[in-house]
């Protein structure tokens, strides 16, 4: 009797993620071009790109192989995989007991190891440089994800996703030392993850600072709206799995009617809003890192999430 | 006390952001960087502090807190920068181990601090166990901000962290008489004066602060690393 209400849930979920994705772009682009005194584009103008680029006929290179045919369906389809394992509005949805972070985590390296392979497939020195770029600060942004992982599992005692939302939502853990230290670590790699400012420029295509947009270089037309949709999808994943464990309130759950659906889509509208307007200021008052501090900065955040790991464990087991 | 209570969740988590501007400090590249941070480590401990002495009903705390809050937040940060703009000490810190490998150290310290606190103090309740810890952490890694750096500057501060840490270890005591307080707080700023003496007769007699011009003078090394 339940299954009709979490099934409900659950493609509503995954088609709002699919809708808010290119917006929260918009919405980010937007806002930082108020920042900085400028017109700005509209919110929309993601869409309509991508709307746009549906329609154009995709190029390839000459010696372009099946990879580059294929690569952006499986990069997608991982990523709106993981999208739909992450809590949005609600708890409960008809995916949620296999919404387990390692499973989001492996999801999200599918999807990037697609994406790498693409860049590579053409065999032009920027893809290979933004592949080798991306999958070296990958090496760093992995272990941080999971020792924050394994600070959760602990704390909860279990690595489900869903189940650790609604227990920080109850309010059960309290107020943690290790929970601020995963939240920096979870934060820098949500940072590196989607290519933004100290880590990566989204807004530039200057040569020798770019990563992400140095993969895509080579695809055009559908493949490119692929890509780009992949890119918001991750944003929209990213800033929804920080709310859902960090500002973990208003969230329904999945049978309990219309009305709290409601209210947890509002809810989950105000958390995003507030993260896209948190990273708006935070990509204007920064600047890029050079490349060769990144696995410094991304090194910090694994140690952060080490550091709130051992706490935990070591005040536990000696308590 | 246990988590989930307010006053204790919310004590535990200003300790832990002193305990972070610590590890801010030793990541931190640029001289001015390391000041602004060291100025937020002050201002977070006196918040600490001042919580500790609302949980515990202490009207003494309120004045350490008020004391950490103008010394370290404002003046002393004040201090250090126009030493910086006197000496014209523009440049980055240059750390004798790498920033990485530090970070690394730090990591161990945090966990040598907590296998040494919690099993010493079983009695104590929940509050004053892992505050201990976290301010023996910051202890530690004040020293080690000392230990890896060069230039006399940044070990001052480094110093004066590590004061941070008595300060917050003094907080999460219980019953602690302000004399000890004061007196610790006395002899850091003796300590700190006689850095700051040290530095400038270091500056008079070599023109620079950085440390590792000593070396040739402690006869390890026969050749120095800069003529």
């Amino acid at each position: 009797m339940t299954l009709l209400p979490s099934l409900l849930a659950q493609l509503l979920h995954l088609a709002l993620m699919l809708a808010v994705g290119p917006l929260l772009v918009g919405l980010v682009r937007w806002l930082k071009a108020r920042l900085m005194g400028r017109q700005g584009a509209n919110p929309l103008q993601p869409w309509r790109d991508l709307l746009k680029l549906l329609r154009k006929q995709p190029l390839l290179a000459e010696n372009a192989s099946v990879v580059s045919l294929a690569a952006p369906y499986a990069a997608l389809g991982a990523t709106a995989a993981a999208a739909a394992l992450v809590p949005g509005f609600t708890h409960g949805m008809l995916l949620a007991p296999m919404a387990d972070l390692i499973l989001i985590a492996g999801l999200l390296a599918l999807a990037r190891f697609a994406l790498a392979l693409a860049a590579m497939d053409v065999g032009t020195a920027f893809g290979d440089l933004g592949a080798a770029r991306e999958m070296s600060f990958a090496a760093f942004t992995e272990p941080a994800f999971m020792l924050a992982v394994l600070a959760f599992a602990m704390l909860a005692g279990t690595t489900n996703l869903d189940a650790v939302g609604s227990l920080l939502q109850e309010g059960m853990v309290g107020l943690r030392v290790t929970l601020g230290l995963a939240s920096l670590a979870l934060l820098a790699v949500a940072l590196a993850e989607n290519g933004r400012l100290p880590v990566d420029n989204p807004a530039t295509h200057l040569e020798l600072t770019m990563v992400h947009e140095a993969m895509l270089l080579e695809s055009s037309g559908r493949q490119l709206a692929l890509w780009e949709m992949q890119g918001a999808l991750r944003l929209a994943l990213w800033l929804s799995l920080l709310a859902a464990l960090f500002l973990p309130f208003g969230t329904a759950p999945a049978d309990a009617g219309p009305l709290a659906w409601l209210f947890g889509l509002l809810a989950w509208a105000i958390k995003l809003g507030l993260l896209a307007v948190a990273l708006a200021i935070l990509e204007s008052v920064i600047a890029k890192m050079r490349v060769f501090r990144v696995p410094e900065f991304l090194g910090a955040a694994l140690l952060l999430a080490l550091l709130g790991a051992v706490f935990l464990f070591l005040s536990t087991g000696l308590a | 006390m246990g988590f989930g209570q307010l006053s204790y969740d919310v004590a535990h988590l200003l300790a832990g952001t002193v305990l972070l501007l610590s590890f801010l400090l030793l990541y931190q590249r640029r001289i001015s960087a390391v000041i602004s941070t060291f100025a937020a480590q002050g201002a977070a401990l006196a918040l600490a502090v001042a919580w500790q002495g609302w949980a515990q009903g202490a009207p003494g705390l309120y004045v350490t807190a008020l004391v950490a809050a103008t010394a370290k937040a404002v003046l002393i940060p004040l201090a250090l920068r126009a030493l910086v703009r006197r000496f014209g000490l523009h440049r980055s810190v240059e750390p004798a181990l790498g920033i990485g490998a530090g970070l690394i150290v730090g990591v161990g310290l945090v966990a040598l601090a907590i296998l040494v606190v919690l099993p010493a103090t079983t009695g104590a309740g929940a509050l004053a166990r892992e505050d201990l810890a976290m301010a023996l952490s910051v202890v530690l890694l004040g020293m080690l901000m000392m230990i890896t750096r060069r230039q006399a500057i940044s070990q001052v501060i480094g110093l004066l962290s590590l004061e941070n840490g008595l300060v917050l270890a003094a907080a999460g005591v219980r019953g602690l008489p302000l004399v000890v307080e004061l007196s610790t707080a006395a002899l850091v700023l003796v300590l700190a004066g006689m850095a700051g003496f040290f530095a400038f007769h270091l500056r008079a007699s070599f023109a620079s602060l950085d440390l590792s011009l000593l070396h040739r003078h402690r006869g390890e090394r026969a050749e120095a690393e800069r003529p």
